[in-house]
């Protein structure tokens, strides 16, 4: 079968059968990213650019005085950007670290260990992939008030730690990861830590990467717990701060609202850059049986 | 018999390694279990209870039998009239929708070579990490009514309007847009699943399959890739229907008001928010928190029946 022309799924060399599909998704992607293009251009602009009709596209003359503006205007309302930015930092650091270490082990416990609950526990964390978190605001709201958690930094992150997606995806891969292994460094003498942390975890690196990311889409442009959970402005994170930009419409507030929803932006585009094969090798095991 | 062939290592069943499991089991599953409770099951718990009772916050929750559910099948206009129409179209067309969509580009991407495929699949799934804040914030900017909404722009300079519309603030558009927007950002993570499963199907069945006389593409699709692909098409309707339902809250990000204009962009989600935070009748925010947990949960039954295998 050395000259196989049916399928032409995931091609080696470029041919002419694959033009057409070109001539579709070159007018598409540009389209998608059309809107994003805007938005930087428009984060970049000049007063009388953003004010000048009928608006372009592009910038003309960059300047960065957007930037500087919700810089300033932060340090009148008596909370330095400094503030927002290092609660976001710590607050996103934590969440994520958390979060992989906490899948991870849960991930591994349901995969690797024998006892009775294991299917029902799998199954309710299956069911748990169809949770809408908006839908339980209030009792969210409650649970928060109740243990003392509002106004605090742990109401920023315990929300967001259990990811049902997350246990679901990283669980498929500790399967894979074969009994024998852990057999041969049990009889080694590797303790549950060891064999958790220098033998299954190395081999789940792209699912632990993809828990991560979805992690830090999570946390990091959150806004609920900031408009609800905590009334101390010090306290609250810089997407709060920056979406309070994004609610304004006049174009002198046009400019500041996408500079500020840039800075929101571009992390997470470099993190799924640097790490977007890891995420496509998790998503092959994604599926629900 | 197309299944995809996955490597399955069944486990060592020791004695003496069962006894200690159980134990070591609770341990690691102990912080998960009590996050899990906290934020996600004793909520909904608490949202089946609270639904039962009148609650304003401020007194504690009497119990009220079935009246907010009976409020809401009778009472409430806005719910039938506007709000689950809105909820249904706007999920069935941004879920079901999004989904056959990004099944779609996923096989078209998976046609051409590796580099190129890489770039184009980061641009579509590039919106969809964008984030509710900057969605709202682009799509407010393009079809703003003041004079720098690149649309109305357009439309003026081309002599096809004569004054600006008031895209975001006229009923007539309000939910469409909405739908647009969420189309645009649905290549999410269930696109990314796919495409990687199409990548995954094993070659040879696809010779296996034209050597049996299957002849183009669409033969290819319908017998083998779609079959092959079952488990990711789950995965990724699951993905879809919930990210339609979390999206929900766009209309009031591009509207800036709940409610939106003549409740013409409102879903439940923004029915429940407007009864919690701002009339607070927590007892029947909770009823509509409990209706929104069942809608989720019979598409997903449809999305089971579908691409779910038979025990």
């Amino acid at each position: 079968m050395a000259n196989f022309q049916g399928s032409r799924i995931n091609p080696k060399k470029f041919s002419a059968s694959q033009l057409k599909f070109y001539v579709f998704l070159i007018p598409l992607a540009l389209f998608m990213l059309l809107p994003v293009l805007f938005i930087v251009g428009q984060a970049f602009k000049p007063m009388d650019e953003l004010y000048r009709f009928p608006p372009a596209l592009l910038v003309k003359r960059p300047t960065l005085r957007s930037f500087q503006f919700i810089w300033m205007i932060a340090n009148t309302t008596g909370v330095p950007l400094i503030r927002y930015l290092v609660n976001s930092l710590i607050v996103t650091s934590v969440t994520v670290v958390a979060s992989v270490l906490l899948t991870a082990s849960t991930a591994y416990a349901l995969s690797k260990k024998k006892f009775r609950a294991r299917e029902g526990l799998l199954r309710l964390n299956q069911a748990a992939l169809m949770f809408v978190p908006v839908a339980v605001a209030v009792p969210r709201y409650l649970v928060i008030i109740k243990t003392g958690m509002a106004n605090n930094y742990l109401a920023h992150i315990l929300p967001l730690l259990a990811m049902p997606v997350g246990l679901f995806l990283v669980k498929q891969f500790v399967d894979q990861v074969p009994d024998a292994i852990l057999e041969a460094a049990r009889i080694d003498g590797a303790g549950e830590l060891a064999l958790m942390f220098r033998v299954v975890f190395p081999q789940i690196g792209p699912a632990l990467a993809t828990v991560g990311i979805l992690c830090f889409q999570a946390v990091w442009n959150a806004t609920e717990s900031s408009n609800i959970y905590i009334v101390d402005e010090s306290l609250k994170t810089f997407s709060f701060y920056l979406n309070t930009f994004a609610v304004d419409q006049n174009p002198a507030m046009a400019g500041m609202a996408a500079a500020a929803s840039l800075i929101m932006f571009a992390p997470n585009l470099v993190i799924f850059i640097a790490l977007q094969s890891r995420v496509m090798n998790t998503m092959s095991h994604s599926g629900i049986k | 018999m197309t299944r995809a062939v996955r490597p399955k290592i069944k486990g060592l069943k020791q004695a003496g390694q069962l006894a200690g499991d159980g134990l070591t089991a609770l341990w690691l599953l102990l912080p998960y279990g009590i996050l899990f409770s906290v934020f996600i099951a004793i909520p909904v718990a608490v949202s089946i209870g609270l639904s039962l009772t009148y609650f304003n916050v401020v007194q504690s929750p009497q119990y009220a039998g079935f009246f907010n559910y009976i409020t809401m099948l009778t009472q409430d206009e806005v719910f039938f009239k506007n709000i689950i129409p809105n909820t249904v179209k706007f999920a069935l067309l941004v879920g079901p929708g999004g989904y056959v969509l990004s099944f779609f580009l996923a096989w078209v991407l998976a046609q051409i070579q590796s580099v190129p495929r890489t770039v184009f699949a980061l641009a579509l799934y590039m919106p969809s990490m964008a984030g509710g804040v900057f969605i709202s914030v682009i799509w407010r900017t393009i079809f703003s009514s003041s004079q720098n909404g690149i649309i109305n722009a357009l439309l003026l300079q081309y002599d096809l309007i004569e004054k600006p519309i008031r895209f975001l603030q006229e009923p007539a558009y309000l939910l469409n847009i909405m739908i647009f927007v969420g189309l645009w950002s649905s290549m999410g993570i269930g696109f990314l699943a796919m495409l990687a499963g199409i990548l995954n199907v094993n070659e040879e069945i696809y010779e296996a399959a034209y050597i049996d006389g299957i002849r183009n593409r669409f033969q290819e699709v319908i017998y083998i890739t779609i079959p092959s692909l079952k488990p990711q098409m789950l995965f990724g309707a699951v993905m879809a229907i919930v990210g339609a339902f979390n999206n929900g809250t766009i209309g009031v990000a591009l509207s800036g008001a709940n409610p939106t204009p003549q409740y013409s962009g409102s879903l439940i989600i923004n029915h429940i928010e407007d009864y919690a935070f701002q009339r607070y009748e927590m007892g029947y925010a909770a009823a509509l928190s409990v209706a929104l947990l069942g809608i989720v949960w019979l598409f997903s039954k449809v999305a089971y029946r579908l691409f779910g295998e038979r025990e």
